[in-house]
């Protein structure tokens, strides 16, 4: 019944079957368009209630993107696997458990740690994080259990690890001091750095989120790994059926977040000079939101790293604008609540647009 | 006009496949020459999908053995069996519905270009190559760009028969390929059978079809409730008896069930009995 058939066997080089679609229209159908169009109304927002506060000002913008950066690099690897169809729970766990890691390493034998240089530090968080994405992924793989599930769990054991472990060695759960310890200046320069324009600091760390952006965009949009992310999590069976190593898709993908999470860890602990054990707490469910408001279904197999970089941008706008706005910080939650559902509505709309351009 | 003689390219002896309680398949044996066409034909639930999962790497076969090219074979994966150039068309297709046609097209087999880092997918490659074994097909798309969520079930099927002859190399195993097809398009993918067995390709075509499957098969395997209920060369089955094969054992069937519920009810006096037995009575199998 589906015979329209062309008249003519003119194979026609322009096909009369397709329309010209605009440039608008085209934009409208990307998954992260939702996100740029929800972060300029929430500036925008904020511009006219907040504006005798200066939220129209470099030192507001710094202080958005430098919130926007962390939270933007944890979602943009929660992207990546949320597009193969599956959840990491335990990414803010895993900021703490790395933080931890890298200051039990490097403070002093003395006070509980083990005196080590930050380089070797650096490398047993980032050793213990792949390891704990690799275990997150292998788990999920083979038991099958809802990825949810399992990393609900890893969420507990490695926060109740960082806290547990740093408290036996150290009888504390916070460690400072990081900038006496050798080999810190050259992590400064990597991670600590601020770049002064117009009289605000703005951190090195949005330089490493566009950068790590650009690159997942060019992953999952040019590359082999891209198109299995896309096919893993569209249709599991149908991707294996035709070779898609889906197992092995689905564990790097559990290790690129974890790396993520070690990322963060190592960039705070250096800006700060110190970690507590409970940093990146609630980061999962941030980074979550910023996907999903960024367009990535959460069913997986659609999705983009430039949605989530926009959804991680409108979450700090709007953290950043309550504070500015001066309304007490216990309304923030009802302001993320609202922009979640919003966003949500608004994508679908989007995506429901695109199926049927 | 097939050397009989010839080896197998494909074989499968007394191959079992159980779901927990279910038996799938029990002892089948089948084969393919290179440049023949093999038939498998059975009702619905006879086998005939699960026989060729395990033919494609995706089921492990509970018991038997597995032979390509004369040496035993053991797939973990889908991807062993594409990497020897034996192609699926799965009967659900395995398309992914949010992905455009030409990144479907070439799932798990991406054209590469650059090394190392750079390594990345040849999109125009892809794109030029999709559309042109589409075109070969007689289908002319509009947008390779087009999820393959938004297309007909039949241009579905389309893509996905296009894929798997590109892709097969050696063996092509095609599962109800023309069941959603109209009159027109399925002359069409009988042509591609025909087309690739002219290439030297050993084609495994799954149907339920009889008269799809006369004009091109070299041999046909009828599989009934997971068996192999009869194994014919054409010069040994004439179409008559290949149809009323599958009518006649489908009749059958429903002719015993219906002769069990008479009986059961055989206490009653027959009330106004069920005069609708018009079809050809079945003699022997
Ligand atoms: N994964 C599975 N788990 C349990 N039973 C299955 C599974 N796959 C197939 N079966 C059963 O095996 C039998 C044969 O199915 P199938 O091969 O799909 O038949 P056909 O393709 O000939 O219609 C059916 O009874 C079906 O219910
Ligand atoms: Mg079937």
């Amino acid at each position: 019944m589906a015979t329209t058939a062309p008249p003519a066997e003119a194979p026609a080089p322009s096909d009369e079957r397709v329309r010209k679609v605009g440039l608008v229209q085209r934009l409208l159908v990307l998954p992260g368009t939702g996100a740029v169009l929800i972060t300029i109304i929430i500036w925008v927002f904020f511009a006219a209630v907040a504006n005798s506060n200066n939220f129209v000002s470099t030192a507001a913008t710094a202080a958005i993107l430098n919130r926007a950066a962390p939270l933007g690099i944890l979602a943009i690897a929660v992207a990546l696997l949320m597009i193969a169809g599956e959840f990491d729970l335990s990414i803010g766990s895993i900021v703490g458990f790395a933080s931890m890691a890298i200051m039990l390493a490097v403070t002093e034998s003395g006070a509980g740690g083990f005196g080590w240089p930050l380089w070797a530090g650096a490398l047993l968080a980032l050793a213990i994080a792949l390891l704990a994405g690799f275990f997150n992924g292998l788990l999920v793989v083979w038991t099958r259990l809802p990825s949810f599930i399992v990393t609900l769990g890893s969420l507990f054991i490695l926060r109740g690890l960082a806290i547990a472990i740093t408290r036996q060695r150290t009888n504390r759960t916070q460690l400072g001091n990081l900038d006496e310890v050798s080999g810190f200046g050259f992590f400064d320069g990597l991670f600590g750095t601020e770049f002064t324009i117009g009289g605000a600091g703005f951190d090195v760390a949005i330089l490493w989120w566009v950068g790590l952006v650009a690159i997942a965009t060019w992953i999952l949009l040019r590359t082999q790994w891209g198109n299995w992310i896309f096919g893993t999590g569209g249709a599991q069976e149908s991707a294996r059926n035709v070779g898609v190593p889906v197992a092995r898709v689905k564990v790097l993908l559990f290790m690129t977040t974890a790396f993520a999470g070690f990322m963060v860890a190592l960039i705070q602990a250096v800006q700060f000079t110190g970690a507590d054990a409970l940093r990146g707490r609630l980061q999962e469910f941030n980074a979550i939101i910023a996907v999903v408001v960024g367009g990535t279904l959460l069913t997986g197999g659609y999705g983009s790293a430039v949605g989530a970089l926009f959804g991680a941008l409108a979450f700090a706008t709007l953290q950043q604008g309550v504070v500015i706005w001066g309304v007490d910080a216990d309304w923030f939650q009802v302001f993320v609540g609202g922009l979640l559902v919003v966003a949500v509505v608004f994508n679908n709309y989007i995506r429901q647009r695109a199926a049927r351009r | 006009m097939t050397t009989a003689t010839e080896n197998p390219l494909l074989e499968i002896r007394k191959i079992s496949k159980f779901f927990g309680s279910v038996i799938a398949l029990q002892d089948v044996s089948a084969f393919v020459r290179a440049g023949e066409v093999t038939c498998l034909l059975g009702d619905n639930g006879a086998g005939k999908s699960t026989l060729i999962k395990v033919l494609a790497g995706v089921h492990k076969p509970t018991d038997g053995s597995y032979f390509f090219e004369g040496r035993e074979m053991d797939f973990d994966s889908p991807r062993d069996a594409l990497d020897l150039g034996i192609a699926t068309v799965y009967q659900d297709l395995a398309m992914i519905p949010l992905m455009s046609i030409w990144r479907n097209f070439f799932l798990g087999s991406e054209p590469t270009r650059g090394f190392g880092p750079f390594k990345r997918y040849d999109v125009d490659f892809a794109k030029d190559t999709t559309r042109k074994e589409m075109g070969k097909m007689g289908i002319d798309i509009r947008d390779p760009d087009q999820p393959v969520g938004t297309l007909s079930g039949g241009e579905r099927q389309s893509v996905a028969i296009a894929r798997a002859v590109y892709f097969g190399a050696k063996v092509l195993i095609l599962d109800e390929p023309t069941a959603a097809l109209g009159v027109k398009q399925a002359g069409t993918v009988l042509k591609y059978i025909v087309q690739a067995k002219n290439r030297g390709i050993g084609v495994i075509f799954i149907t339920h079809n009889p008269h799809h499957a006369y004009p091109v098969g070299d041999h046909f395997v009828v599989l009934r409730r997971g068996q192999v209920y009869g194994d014919f060369t054409k010069e040994e089955i004439p179409l008559e008896q290949l149809v009323q094969m599958m009518a006649g054992g489908a009749d059958l069937e429903v002719l015993q069930h219906e002769l069990e519920t008479e009986l059961r009810r055989g206490a009653e006096p027959a009330a106004e009995g069920a005069a609708a037995d018009d079809g050809p009575s079945p003699e022997d199998g």
